[in-house]
């Protein structure tokens, strides 16, 4: 028995030292590279993470569809300084364990050269370190963090929504403004989301100026014990820290308890078409009628950006529901697409980031874009949108934040220029 | 490993009685030949980084992180026969720990790189270890006491369970989890390697130290015991082995392991949250030991890897294909379920044993004609998996 196995042993220790010397000799696959991936001389590939399925899909899965409509649109006009934009789209099912995984892949696979409205603040929170390790640009994240705008912390990284202390603040100062001395309630996630929402409501009201607060979390699908909780408290006034598929739940179970409070929601969670779809045809309009929500991107039915979106949506999107998302997914795409052209001729990660950072851009919404090196949100502030027959409309109320104050500003649209394709 | 077991049963009664034996002993005990073969497939394993592009090496440390606990689950159902469907519980329990006890480090003032970051690492993993062991020594504690599918029942609550104690327990972070600090390649290393291929050295040497414990636990009295529970427990205890002390610590070194493997996890992705440890997951590591052989170590190994590259394998297939937008999102992430379902019917029909068995025959075949030419002598069955056999 001890020869063989004292050979065995033997054996495998010599393999395993001429495997060691062999792998050293072609050392190489992993050492640190300098080239600039995801560029040649007629493309240029962006990645994105997106839920297109799990619990955020319902309300947006749609987003990356318009973003890639609106590419298509812009390659078929000649693309930005003559390359086509590649758009590739990963799905995470909103799970930041998948999140981590699709975007290695994207970086390390794929070799894009920028990550453009990542979605999720969980999910994107997870990668946040990660893609600042590997100077990946992460443009326009699809969330309202706070977290975003850290140019010391993570230089390449840029919000795209109104932040959520943004958004709380003007929803609780535009009730202020119209029901003053109502009780005004707060219903949000269980997370960032809810907290800086929170944090922005009592910026406008006061710390004691919030009846009561109730939360939720994304896993359980029941409301019923905080709606519960809410109309005991005599809440008038709702303000919603929301996803578009617990929007419609709130209403739904409030309605079904025969409560109906002023509904205010946030940003991401006031779609809408989105809300119709997921409450149902039938009892949707009566149910938001009145419903207020915040926005900054022209989302006005007859606005030439509108019009311009809805052409891309019918020629490149298959005329798939236009809705809120749909402005969203186009808006993020258009940003980008400027910023690329504000790159130079031949882009490089840093060159684009600098565009980014050079305060030049103009975007499409409502309000001017904040972006500086010691800004990385895009916007300051929110115009009101309210629901009247059907429509989801501005109503020109439009609030600012700024040094701890919400005051109300001019909302200054942008003019559509070169049929929407940027131009250096 | 599997081809000499029979032999060290034998063995490990030569060592004892050899306790005595003045002359110096040439030959490696059981135990020296484990650490032997486990430094060796360790450097092995460190060299086959070199040859990854840092995707792969991401996945070479997720399969290592995913090791630990299909190997831990291998032993306990294998050896002693206790079903966990919940060892993605035991791994978050490590992942938290890991993530807790980083946290409390850094703030503490340990938040540089260099010796600062091994430290804190290290204390991350004694944190992993306490917070699975503790756990899996409760687990264990109820698991003595309940027979088949209740211990089954028990861990698939725990399971079901994690998600509404994450939310419930404001230290755990909710849905968004917790993050720990990123852990980067050392400074002398910065310019061979980038900081997968660094992750992925972690992962084995953790996995490492996380595994030869269970392979000497198996080799040595511990597994004999295990065996003995697991064959007759009224045999046992009149043998003077006490089944109740003997699953409780079978249970507790499977969660030690599942528990290193969540810490790796943490690290390599800088958080851990409840939804990568979902009962998918949880199931999938089970068919992972199934599939690659209950009780072989190297099965857990095969299992592990398929269970990190199989979903990646299915969609890279799928978008190879080109299968019709609308379509690929209806399959994506449900393909993958189906190819475990049917992988798992058509390994335990082909053969039961799973992969390890399989390979194993596989060895063994050239062998029959050298032997004896009346009887063919039927490769004697690895004792692990005898209890399968049942």
């Amino acid at each position: 028995m001890r020869n063989p196995r004292t050979a065995t042993v033997g054996t495998t220790a010599g393999v395993a030292a001429a495997s060691v010397v062999a792998c050293l000799a072609l050392a190489g696959c992993s050492t640190p590279a300098a080239a600039a991936p995801g560029i040649s001389d007629d493309t240029v590939t962006v990645g994105t993470h997106q839920p297109l399925t799990g619990p955020a899909a319902a309300g947006y899965a749609s987003i990356s569809a318009a973003t890639k409509a609106y590419f298509e649109y812009v390659n078929a006009n000649g693309g930005v300084h003559g390359r086509s934009i590649e758009y590739v789209v990963k799905d995470d099912g909103y799970n930041p364990a998948n999140t981590q995984t699709v975007v290695r892949e994207l970086v390390q696979e794929d070799q894009v050269f920028a990550l453009l409205g990542g979605l999720g603040t969980p999910t994107h929170s997870s990668v946040l370190d990660y893609l600042d390790q590997n100077d990946v640009p992460d443009l326009f994240v699809a969330s309202g963090s706070t977290m975003w705008d850290d140019p010391e912390g993570h230089p390449n990284t840029f919000g795209f929504n109104a932040d959520y202390v943004v958004e709380g603040a003007a929803l609780a100062q535009y009730t202020a403004d119209e029901h003053a001395g109502s009780k005004v309630c707060v219903f949000g996630q269980d997370d960032d989301f809810g907290a800086e929402f929170l944090e922005g409501v009592e910026l406008a009201l006061g710390a004691d100026g919030v009846t009561a607060h109730e939360s939720y979390s994304t896993s359980n699908q029941d409301v019923t014990a905080q709606m519960g909780a809410l109309q005991a408290a005599g809440c008038e006034d709702v303000l919603l820290a929301t996803v578009n598929g617990f929007t419609a739940l709130a209403v739904g179970t409030a309605a079904k308890m025969g409560w109906s409070p002023r509904w205010l929601a946030s940003s991401s969670g006031g779609d809408y078409p989105t809300l119709v779809e997921l409450l149902g045809e039938d009892v949707a309009p009566a149910l938001l009628q009145g419903f207020v929500s915040a926005n900054y991107l022209p989302f006005g039915p007859d606005g030439e950006w509108v019009e311009l979106f809805e052409q891309i949506n019918d020629e490149y999107n298959d005329g798939a529901r236009f809705d809120g998302n749909t402005v969203y997914g186009m808006s993020v795409g258009y940003l980008f697409a400027e910023a690329l052209a504000q790159a130079g001729e031949d882009p490089t990660r840093e060159s684009l980031v600098e565009a980014v950072e050079s305060g030049k851009l103009e975007g499409n919404g409502i309000l001017p874009l904040m972006f500086g090196p010691d800004d990385h949100s895009a916007f300051d502030g929110v115009g009101i949108t309210v629901v009247a027959d059907g429509v989801q409309d501005y109503v020109g109320a439009t609030y600012a934040v700024g040094g701890g104050k919400v005051t109300e500003v001019e909302p200054q649209p942008v003019e559509l220029r070169g049929g929407g394709v940027p131009a250096p | 490993m599997t081809a000499t077991r029979p032999a060290e049963t034998e063995e490990i009664a030569v060592r004892d009685a050899r306790c005595s034996d003045p002359r110096p002993a040439r030959r490696l005990t059981p135990t020296q030949r484990i650490l032997l073969r486990a430094v060796v497939l360790t450097l092995l394993a460190v060299a086959a980084t070199f040859l990854l592009d840092p995707y792969r090496n991401y996945q070479l440390a997720v399969v290592a992180a995913t090791f630990c606990a299909t190997a831990g689950l291998t032993l306990l159902v294998g050896l002693t026969g206790q079903l966990s469907l919940g060892h993605a519980v035991l791994m978050a329990a490590g992942g938290y720990g890991y993530a807790l006890a980083v946290n409390a480090a850094s703030s503490a003032g340990l938040d540089g790189g260099g010796a600062a970051g091994a430290a804190r690492v290290v204390l991350g993993l004694v944190g992993a270890l306490v917070a699975s062991g503790a756990l899996g020594g409760l687990l264990g504690l109820a698991g003595a006491r309940l027979r088949g599918p209740y211990l089954a029942g028990l861990t698939l609550a725990m399971v079901v369970a994690l998600p509404a104690l994450t939310t419930q327990v404001p230290a755990l972070g909710g849905d968004q989890g917790l993050a720990v600090p990123f852990e980067g390649v050392p400074e002398v290393l910065s310019l061979l390697i980038v900081v997968e291929q660094w992750h992925a050295w972690v992962a084995i040497v953790v996995a490492a130290l996380a595994v030869t414990p269970l392979a000497v636990l198996r080799s040595g009295r511990a597994g004999l015991r295990m065996r003995a529970v697991h064959g007759d427990e009224t045999a046992a205890r009149l043998s003077g082995v006490s089944p109740a002390r003997v699953k409780v610590g079978a249970f507790v070194a499977s969660s030690l392991a599942a528990g290193l493997g969540g810490a790796v996890l943490c690290l390599v992705t800088q958080s851990v949250g409840p939804g990568r440890y979902d009962l998918a997951f949880s199931l999938l590591l089970v068919v992972a030991a199934v599939v690659g052989g209950l009780g072989s170590l190297g099965g857990a190994a095969a299992g592990a890897a398929l269970v990190v590259l199989l979903p990646w394998l299915v969609d890279t297939v799928t978008g190879a294909v080109g299968v019709p937008a609308d379509l690929e999102q209806r399959l994506s992430g449900n393909l993958a379920v189906l190819v475990f379902g049917a992988l798992l019917i058509v390994v335990t029909l082909a053969w039961p044993g799973g992969l390890a068995r399989a390979a194993a025959r596989r060895r063994h075949r050239p062998h029959r004609p050298r032997g004896r030419t009346d009887a063919p002598a039927a490769p004697p069955p690895p004792p692990a998996s005898q209890p399968l056999e049942r």
